[in-house]
């Protein structure tokens, strides 16, 4: 499989080329966004009126073009509907010719990188100069930009002035100091936008009633290039149309904060052109008259409108380009856009984007490094849903069996019941399968530990499951949970109330310490508690695409639980990403009364016990630090995304413990990805983001994790074992 | 507006612009204050209020703007939560005035502040309505970090002052 060893390196490459400036920048802009966001307090109710709107907008599609090509005609300029790039690209052209014109000047704008128009006019025999700094710099590497809004954050500065130095001829050499490259910048790109013949933006939003266009910039070059030139072009797709100025209004507050971290750009561009701007003429230094300005509004659809239909693709065109799921990303962090690839978008909805507008073949690359972690989710200002966008673009490109053609299809045949069709990436049905694996080895645990660790075992897993050799596979358990638990039953004889504890996957055959410890601390806190045979959740099918699978797999646990459900027991789930399927993944996977009814009786262990707690629950039945206990704790991703995080420490707190936690929201390791040939280097990468956050944790202080991924990364970061919260406060669970 | 809603701006503002509080009276000295020569402007609009009477260069020729040091505009509003000022521009040519010099002073009446952005949208939904319909929200001054640092000062101003007419 040489194909996961080149991708292996071409991922080692960008972290070690592009991996700093982007992981400095990315990470500096998360933190940012999360600062801004956390002290605004209209965040949630202006993310739910940007999804109305968005919703409504795309909904009323059609007609919003019709009444906008009717406001921009009475304004004086014109609307042309571009069906597909090359449309646009000829539209573009014409006018440039109409207008005797031969430069064009350019502020920044993705949607013109999705038509490639600067390549177009060029060919043309145009001069196209893009006007927006980081653009003026990848124009000049002849590179593609690296992120939504910050286009050439994959160099530094010192590369930007070498760039400028060999490329631009300054009269004296330019050191990398940032102030002295703006200066050198902006002096250029000024004389070419005082000399062009035609602006070209896009838009950030289109107002259908007035036909005004919001653009939003801080370096206010798409302010210069629409008003000096007399001919304004601006290239929008169809999904930027809102209906009425008042529409804006929530994304004037929102774009900023989720997409920079500032509470509101330099520049919220309010144009309804022509405007009525007199055109300054700077070599006859007169102005002419603003009625001779033109204005030429493209409208692209180029695969929109069918994404439109598309139930699952729609949510993309919600999008507002503002990058937070791009910053918000680990795997972006660490390996920048270029390393997701795609021909215009990259990142977090980049999949949607280009899986809508350029086809499914160049939203694969990206769409791999998606580990589904959800913190892109409470980062998106309409709420779009992009975890799952990547699920369903995965799905789309198994069922297209990139791989078709391996010949080790039979190996893996036998030990994947799915529903996935043959042609599907065998590593992809090695892990969605896991718990068949998982099931087999239990039968005979210490032979398939042997096996597993063996090294024609381990030639066989890396052979045929891309399963990186580096990392050491979890050992299965010489008892399984459910063993365990039978030889014991419920123990509560009296109990203030019933509940079931979930079997996940891992607990049951891998780790039974951690759901021996959860079936300890619930009893001691007066639970009866049941451990009932209960399927895989899912998850693992999900994570690699297998929807059906995944499907199947909701159906079943859906089946086992409802029973208990409607006696009146909860359910207790100690693995964070099963406790994600069940509240938030089962949405789109089960009917929706079905997926209430386990979405609202289950619980996080930890949520659990603080809610038995506040009930009235004696904490003295736990067990609690003898002195002062220090502890380290790793919330797991998704457990952030749901919002969980803090009853672990809160409970931790009561008990008495010290506890101090990572603010890194990623280990790396998510689920399978870590083990993955192509991925471990970029996983372990990412780990150590999460090391250097929690620093040294010395003997006297414990690190706990939630997940299983992250228990299995700490582990191999700190080697130390890293036990789950639960586990502490069980009585008699030897600490 | 509420003296509330003034000092919330005034505080917004604080870090992103200079601010000089006068009234019509003062008006002249204290724009002399926030301008450096040569400066261009564009007619105000508040009353007993002109740049008549000021060293600033009304109706400016392009290479006025393009060398000016300072440019004087009036602002439609401020938006007290955000320290922004709305800028509309027409035919007098705001729109280059205020973005082509290196400092921006911007004129808002005291009684033109309003307090958070849904009031300031329909304020401005109004004056689109009336035919004011190219106005851009400016906050502080031009800015990139595409060079590695955050830099002020890129295709638009590097400074900005804001003059609000405490009587008006």
């Amino acid at each position: 499989m040489s194909s996961r060893r080149d991708r292996a390196d071409e991922l080692r490459h960008l972290m070690e080329t592009e991996g700093e400036a982007v992981g400095q920048n990315t990470r500096t802009v998360n933190q940012l966004t999360n600062y801004a966001l956390q002290r605004f307090d209209d965040y949630e109710e202006l993310r739910t009126a940007a999804r109305g709107i968005k919703e409504r907008a795309i909904a009323d599609l059609p007609d919003l073009i019709d009444r906008v090509d009717e406001a921009v005609e009475a304004n004086g300029g014109q609307v042309h509907v571009a069906q597909s790039a090359a449309d646009a690209n000829r539209i573009a052209e014409r006018i440039m010719a109409d207008q005797d014109a031969e430069k064009l000047v350019k502020s920044k704008s993705m949607t013109t990188e999705e038509i490639d128009v600067n390549d177009h006019l060029e060919s043309a025999g145009y001069e196209v100069v893009e006007t927006d700094l980081g653009e003026f710099v990848v124009q000049l590497a002849d590179e593609s930009p690296s992120h939504l809004i910050g286009p050439a954050m994959h160099k530094s500065a010192d590369e930007i002035a070498a760039l400028f130095n060999s490329e631009l001829d300054p009269d004296e050499e330019l050191s990398g100091d940032p102030i002295e490259l703006t200066a050198f910048a902006r002096e250029r790109v000024g004389e070419h936008i005082r000399e062009a013949d035609v602006g070209m933006t896009g838009a950030n939003f289109v107002v259908a009633e007035s036909g005004t266009l919001m653009l939003v910039t801080n370096e206010g070059n798409a302010r210069k290039t629409a008003v000096t030139p007399d001919t304004h072009i601006a290239v929008a797709g169809v999904e930027k149309l809102v209906p009425s100025l008042a529409d804006l209004q929530p994304f004037t507050e929102l774009i900023a904060r989720t997409g920079t971290g500032q509470d509101i750009t330099s520049y919220v561009s309010l144009l309804t052109p022509p405007v009525d701007t007199p055109i300054p003429d700077f070599e006859t230094d007169e102005f002419r008259d603003a009625d001779e300005r033109s204005f030429h509004l493209i409208l692209l659809d180029n695969g929109r409108m069918t994404m439109r239909e598309d139930e699952d693709l729609r949510e993309t065109l919600y999008c507002i380009r503002c990058g937070a799921c791009n910053n918000s990303c680990a795997n972006f962090q660490t390996v920048g856009g270029h390393g997701f690839g795609g021909e215009t978008y990259t990142g977090g909805i980049g999949t949607g984007w280009e899986a809508g507008v350029h086809g499914l073949d160049s939203a694969s690359d990206m769409n791999d490094l998606c580990t589904g972690c959800s913190r892109c989710e409470p980062k998106c200002p309409t709420k779009i849903d992009i975890p799952w966008i990547n699920t369903v673009v995965r799905e789309r490109l198994n069922h297209q069996g990139a791989d078709g053609e391996d010949d080790l299809d039979f190996l893996v045949e036998g030990l994947t019941p799915d529903e996935e069709p043959t042609g599907t990436d065998l590593q992809k049905r090695f892990f969605g399968n896991i718990e068949t694996v998982a099931k087999l080895g239990s039968l005979a645990p210490g032979l398939a530990n042997a096996v597993a660790s063996s090294r024609p075992g381990n030639w066989l897993l890396e052979r045929v499951a891309g399963v990186d050799s580096r990392r050491d596979l979890p050992t299965l358990a010489d008892e399984t949970l459910r063993e365990w638990y039978g030889s014991r039953g419920a123990q509560v004889s009296q109990p203030d109330r019933d509940v079931v504890l979930y079997p996940d996957l891992y607990t049951d055959y891998f780790d039974p310490d951690r759901g021996k410890a959860a079936v300890r601390a619930l009893e001691a806190l007066g639970c009866r508690v049941h451990v009932p045979p209960v399927p895989e959740s899912g998850r693992a099918p999900l994570s690699q695409g297998m929807i059906e699978t995944a499907r199947e797999q909701a159906e079943r646990v859906h089946g086992a639980l409802v029973t208990h459900i409607d006696q009146g027991r909860d359910v207790v789930v100690v693995e964070p990403s099963d406790l994600a399927m069940f509240r938030s993944d089962y949405e789109h996977l089960l009917p929706e009364r079905s997926f209430e009814r386990v979405a609202d009786h289950s619980y996080d262990v930890m949520e659990y016990v603080y809610g038995l707690l506040e009930n009235g629950s004696e904490a003295d039945a736990l067990q609690s630090p003898e002195g002062d206990e220090e502890i380290a704790y790793h919330s797991h991703c998704q457990q952030r995304t749901l919002g969980l995080a803090d009853y672990t420490t809160s409970v931790l707190d009561e008990l008495g413990y010290d506890v101090r936690t990572s603010s890194v929201e990623c280990c790396g390791m998510a689920g399978s990805f870590g083990y993955k040939r192509e991925y471990y280097e970029m996983s372990v990468e990412v780990g150590e983001q999460l090391a250097d956050d929690l620093g040294e944790v010395d003997d006297g202080e414990r690190l706990i994790a939630s997940g299983t991924s992250c228990q299995e990364q700490l582990d191999t970061l700190y080697e130390r074992q890293v036990p789950h919260p639960v586990e502490l406060l069980a009585p008699g669970s030897g600490r | 507006m509420s003296s509330e809603t003034l000092a919330t701006f005034e505080s917004s503002l604080q870090g992103v612009a200079t601010v000089h509080t006068t009234d019509a009276e003062s008006f002249t000295e204290t724009l002399g204050e926030a301008i450096e020569e040569p400066a261009v402007g564009t007619a105000l609009p508040h009353e007993g209020v002109s740049l008549a009477d000021t060293s600033v260069v009304l109706d400016p020729s392009p290479s006025d703007i393009e060398t000016a040091a300072t440019g004087v505009t009036p602002a439609g509003l401020g938006i007290a939560d955000y320290g922004t000022v709305t800028l509309p521009s027409g035919a007098a040519g705001e729109e280059l005035v205020s973005l082509y010099a290196p400092r921006h002073v911007a004129v808002v009446a005291a009684s033109d502040v309003v307090m958070d952005m849904p009031a300031a949208y329909e304020r401005m939904g109004e004056e689109f309505a009336a035919g004011t319909d190219t106005q851009v929200l400016a906050t502080g001054p031009s800015a990139t970090a595409d060079m590695g640092t955050l830099v002020e000062g890129v295709h638009g101003p590097s400074e900005t002052h804001v003059l609000i007419l405490e009587d008006r």
